[in-house]
């Protein structure tokens, strides 16, 4: 699997989201800076990191969300190309419309670093194959505007399509439905808060996001 | 030319910071303060003969997220 991470002035998780995809794919990704206007040749699997890109800057994501690369991987999305963003990944993603609803500040207030429960809600989509529906893992969130919200009509239709992956086990920043983490309509970019490149191996305590990874290599190798 | 936008929440959308400043405004003995809202005000500095089109293309394609926010733009007269 040929994976690219892209590199935002702010990112922070990418150095560790490189290292995961390695881990399990065998094979290093390719960094990509936000000012290439270009995928490298054959990307198969793009991921789109934590961290405080332009520094939060206007509205979380919303800068990295009109960086030159995003064109790129808008296209990359719509030919099928997996594409996952978490946590300021998954606000990339809602501000480049690539997913629908937005991240707003936890209503708590509160900037929030745990580990949290999740449930599987979906385990049929490519990244979440490796789960059983309805599983209940632990995946460390740390986030300030993990905050998902969307008008009724959409949160009913993500729900009613099997487009929620991953629903919080109790309340954790206030999102609507509980929602954790949510696919395209297509199935191939998943946006979610949770952080399974934190949860790789038993130094980390918890080992319950290698799956993640793993599903995916087998899906897409 | 300048031109000001104003980026607020949508009705019903819910505004955790207002809130806090709400409860702030209240902690410092300001009584009667119903409500607070929080948005942006973005000041623009523009080229002579920048349309209202394009002024309201740069607020839908970036300035605010139209999901949640609304926006006002306000051109200023030259001083």
């Amino acid at each position: 699997m040929k994976s690219a991470v892209l590199v935002f002035p702010g990112s922070n998780c990418d150095r560790d989201l490189a290292v995961a995809i390695e881990q399990v794919t065998g094979r290093a990704p390719e960094m990509v800076w936000h000012r290439t206007s270009e995928l490298p040749d054959g990307t198969d699997f793009i991921a789109i990191p934590g961290g405080f890109s332009y520094g939060d800057y206007l509205r979380s994501g919303a800068m990295a969300a009109r960086s030159p690369i995003m064109g790129a991987v808008a296209e990359a999305a719509n030919r099928g190309v997996p594409v996952l963003g978490i946590c300021n990944g998954f606000q990339v993603l809602t501000e480049a419309g690539l997913l629908p609803g937005v991240l707003m500040r936890n209503a708590g207030l509160h900037f929030v670093c745990r580990s949290v429960g999740l449930k599987v809600e979906n385990s049929q989509s490519i990244f979440t194959s490796a789960y059983q529906a309805g599983e209940d893992i632990s995946i460390p969130v740390a986030h300030h505007d993990g905050n998902y919200q969307a008008d009724a009509d959409t949160l009913d239709r993500l729900e009613g399509d099997g487009r929620v992956a991953f629903r919080y086990r109790g309340d954790v920043n206030g999102s609507a439905r509980s929602i954790a983490g949510i696919l395209n309509g297509q199935g191939n970019v998943l946006g979610m808060m949770p952080h399974p490149e934190r949860a790789l191996e038993t130094a980390h305590g918890n080992t319950d996001g290698r799956r993640l990874f793993e599903g995916l290599l087998e899906a897409v190798a | 030319m300048k031109a000001r936008v104003f980026v607020t929440l949508k009705p019903g959308v819910l505004d955790p910071q207002g809130k806090a400043i709400h409860h702030a405004l209240e902690g410092l003995g300001f009584a009667g303060v119903e409500d607070v809202r929080a948005g942006k005000l973005i000041e623009l500095e523009l080229a002579e003969g920048t349309s209202d089109a394009d002024i309201e293309a740069m607020c839908r394609k970036l300035l605010a997220n139209t999901v949640i926010e609304n926006f006002k733009i306000e051109r200023l007269a030259a001083a």
